[in-house]
């Protein structure tokens, strides 16, 4: 009986280990759903926001009228119908507070009751009018006639060239500009942190004396664990100043602050992970190398290096994820702009920081919303992806090994 | 004859630089905490430490930002550690090497890279939305503890590994049960190492914000919570307020530099607690 007791009781013990082990996996799972299920609620939406319409009058000819026009002719950049395809005739643009520059109170009613009825009429009277006007006054006696409004498409989402979902009349989502934001501050990061971080490396690994090693060693472990936004908050008081006044710039928040913070975050990483990679190199082999009379030198470029090879490419690849998953430094320090960057001294943008700085002023739900989850979604399938080649690079790295 | 000095010549010209490059970073990164503990040493107060922030932040202490940091780190590591330590342990112990185990330790290593601000949108949708916690300790613990979990899975992982063999066998061979062997002997050699990880850890979650912003952390609330579900400040949040969209900045400054070094002193402290454990357990366990 007592047996049975502790064996049942081990095989309960191994049951409920089991259990714990599968909650990574479960997260992971969670993870991908409520992230997806959010973001790509995105896709197919109307981005005329909700419960408006663009109306026209109904002699226009002009029958599509596509999310990026719509923006600019409400910023007044397209001024003419022509480039739409219809008259040759100045746009007059239209919004809803715009209708006591053509009604007065009394004509608008006690209660505003006739804004429907004057609306429909202005629309009808004026042949080259668009307007922005609420739905729900576009009964059935309405003269004009409403343009379907465009829906957000996964080309417009990826390819479009401009992010601006606060933008009235319609929302422009074109995440074009942060992904190649991310990319530029990524890729300036690992071009400052790589030959420093690898240098460092092989000097720990292959030239320093054991006492400075064991100094240097745990200060860069220190700095692995400063958190971010510390790292930020130095960017911001040191480098970003130092950038403006070098450069003689208006702002010193641009790409290369963003570079130069995640540089020296990523360092540690790179540091540890290759120094790592490098001390694995067998002693055999470095001492055949001194042996046929190569100099330490030598080795180190003709035997080490190489031999860790693979190692220190996930060093730099790890190096990269981290960099294009870094939030809150980055935030801080390259300016914020969303647009395309033409060079490391512009504000660029990216995906992260985005996600940081909108999600707080959104509505729950709302299109804006699911556009910061999409771009979640493409953040976490970037990350996703960079570590499934570290996690092949590395297993093909053991086999060696063995 | 030539040839040979032109070789070591070309060995000191390549050391050189890689002495002076590594010299760079160091002196890089040593420059940061130097910066930041000079200007933030001259804030650091008991005041400071134990005062409610006052006149829109630009006066007065960061007590509950400190006290919001520690409820967070509490709620994350009563989730993270049961569960990481038995899930290490699980793959360590009881998982044959396969299509599970391999499985297991993608999904870890891939829970390890995702960036936190997709654990911050992860945790607004499930628990702050779905759940319906709204802003409270709780969302905020939670999300930061499933970030948390992979660390501390990994660390249990390698402590684990660090027994050596021979003592399970040992154990075996006197008739203990699998449970028994973990429990008595494997357990107890790799806790000092475990325990050191899980310091570490600590370290890191005090300072994590991208998950916090949506799921827990207050601008500004000067008073201690009540219950799980009331929102905190916590100390990464407030010095990303403070130095970027506190209501005048520049005043601001040095309760900025005090935060920082707070946050700083933090992660050197687990740090030290770290090595200090480290060489106490190490000497014990050589004795022995």
């Amino acid at each position: 009986m007592k047996k049975f007791f502790k064996r049942f009781s081990e095989k309960l013990v191994e049951g409920a280990l089991f259990l714990s082990s599968s909650v990574t996996t479960f997260v992971v799972l969670l993870i991908v759903i409520f992230l997806f299920k959010e973001g790509l609620g995105v896709i197919n939406e109307k981005t005329v926001e909700e419960g408006f319409v663009i109306a026209v009058n109904k002699n226009n000819r002009v029958n599509t009228i596509s999310t990026e026009q719509i923006k600019n002719i409400f910023d007044q950049n397209i001024t003419n119908w022509e480039s739409l395809g219809g008259e040759n005739d100045s746009i007059i643009l239209f919004r809803i507070d715009d209708i006591s520059n053509y009604y007065s109170d009394e004509q608008l009613g006690d209660t505003l009751q006739n804004i429907p009825y004057c609306i429909s009429q202005l629309i009808d009277s004026i042949p080259e009018i668009i307007a922005f006007i609420p739905e729900k006054y576009t009964s059935k006696e309405f003269k004009g006639r409403v343009i379907n409004s465009d829906i957000v498409t996964v080309s417009d989402f990826i390819g479009g060239k401009e992010w601006f979902p606060t933008a009235q009349p319609s929302a422009q989502f074109g995440i074009l500009p942060l992904i190649l934001g991310t990319l530029w501050v990524s890729l300036g990061a690992i071009l400052i942190a790589l030959p420093l971080g690898l240098a460092t490396a092989i000097y720990l690994s292959e030239i320093a004396s054991p006492k400075m090693r064991n100094v240097i060693k745990p200060l860069v472990e220190l700095l692995s664990g400063i958190p971010s936004v510390v790292y930020g908050f130095f960017g911001l008081i040191v480098i970003v100043p130092m950038i403006q006044n070098v450069f003689g710039l208006p702002v010193g928040e641009t790409g290369l602050a963003g570079s130069i913070v995640l540089g020296i975050m990523a360092l540690p990483t790179i540091i540890t992970i290759s120094e790592d990679a490098l001390r694995t190199t067998p002693r055999e082999m470095k001492e055949a190398s001194l042996a046929l009379g190569a100099n330490r030198w030598q080795t180190v470029l003709k035997v080490t290096i190489p031999y860790s090879a693979s190692g220190i490419t996930a060093a730099a690849i790890l190096g990269i994820g981290r960099a294009i998953g870094e939030t809150m430094a980055v935030l801080m320090v390259t300016g914020n702009a969303a647009v395309i960057p033409g060079g490391l001294l512009e504000p660029v943008r990216t995906i992260p920081a985005t996600i940081a700085a909108e999600l707080g002023e959104t509505a729950h739900g709302g299109l804006h919303y699911k556009a910061l989850f999409a771009l979640g979604c493409i953040l976490f399938i970037m990350t996703m992806v960079i570590n499934l080649i570290v996690e092949y690079i590395s297993s093909k790295r053991k086999t060696k090994v063995q | 004859m030539k040839g040979k000095k032109i070789k070591y010549m070309k060995e000191a010209l390549a050391f050189n630089l890689f002495r002076l490059m590594s010299l760079v970073v160091i002196i890089i990164l040593f420059s940061i905490l130097l910066f930041i503990t000079v200007k933030g040493i001259s804030v650091i107060s008991w005041d400071f430490l134990t005062s409610m922030p006052e006149e829109g932040m630009t006066k007065g202490g960061i007590f509950p930002a400190i006290i919001g940091t520690l409820i967070l780190v509490t709620g994350s590591i009563l989730f993270a550690f049961p569960i990481g330590v038995l899930s290490g342990i699980y793959i360590n112990e009881y998982a044959k090497d396969g299509f599970f185990k391999r499985f297991v330790k993608l999904m870890t290593n891939n829970l390890a890279g995702i960036p936190s601000i997709v654990f911050g949108l992860f945790g607004m949708s499930l628990f702050v939305n779905t759940l319906d916690f709204g802003d409270s300790i709780i969302a905020g613990s939670l999300t930061l503890g499933i970030l948390t979990l992979p660390v501390v899975i990994r660390t249990t992982e390698e402590a684990l590994k660090s027994v050596n063999n021979s003592f399970r066998l040992g154990s075996y061979a006197l008739g203990a049960t699998k449970l028994q062997t973990i429990r008595k002997v494997v357990l107890p050699m790799a806790t000092p190492n475990i325990i050191t990880g899980l310091i570490l850890s600590i370290g890191r979650v005090s300072g994590e914000t991208a998950p916090i912003l949506f799921t827990v952390a207050a601008y500004f609330l000067p008073k201690l919570p009540s219950g799980i579900f009331d929102q905190v400040m916590a100390l990464p949040y407030h010095l990303y307020v403070i130095s970027t969209s506190g209501t005048e900045i520049e005043k601001s400054r040095p309760m900025a530099y005090g935060t920082a070094l707070v946050l700083i002193a933090i992660v050197l402290i687990a740090n030290l607690l770290a090595n200090a454990l480290r060489r106490y357990y190490g000497k014990k366990v050589k004795m022995n």
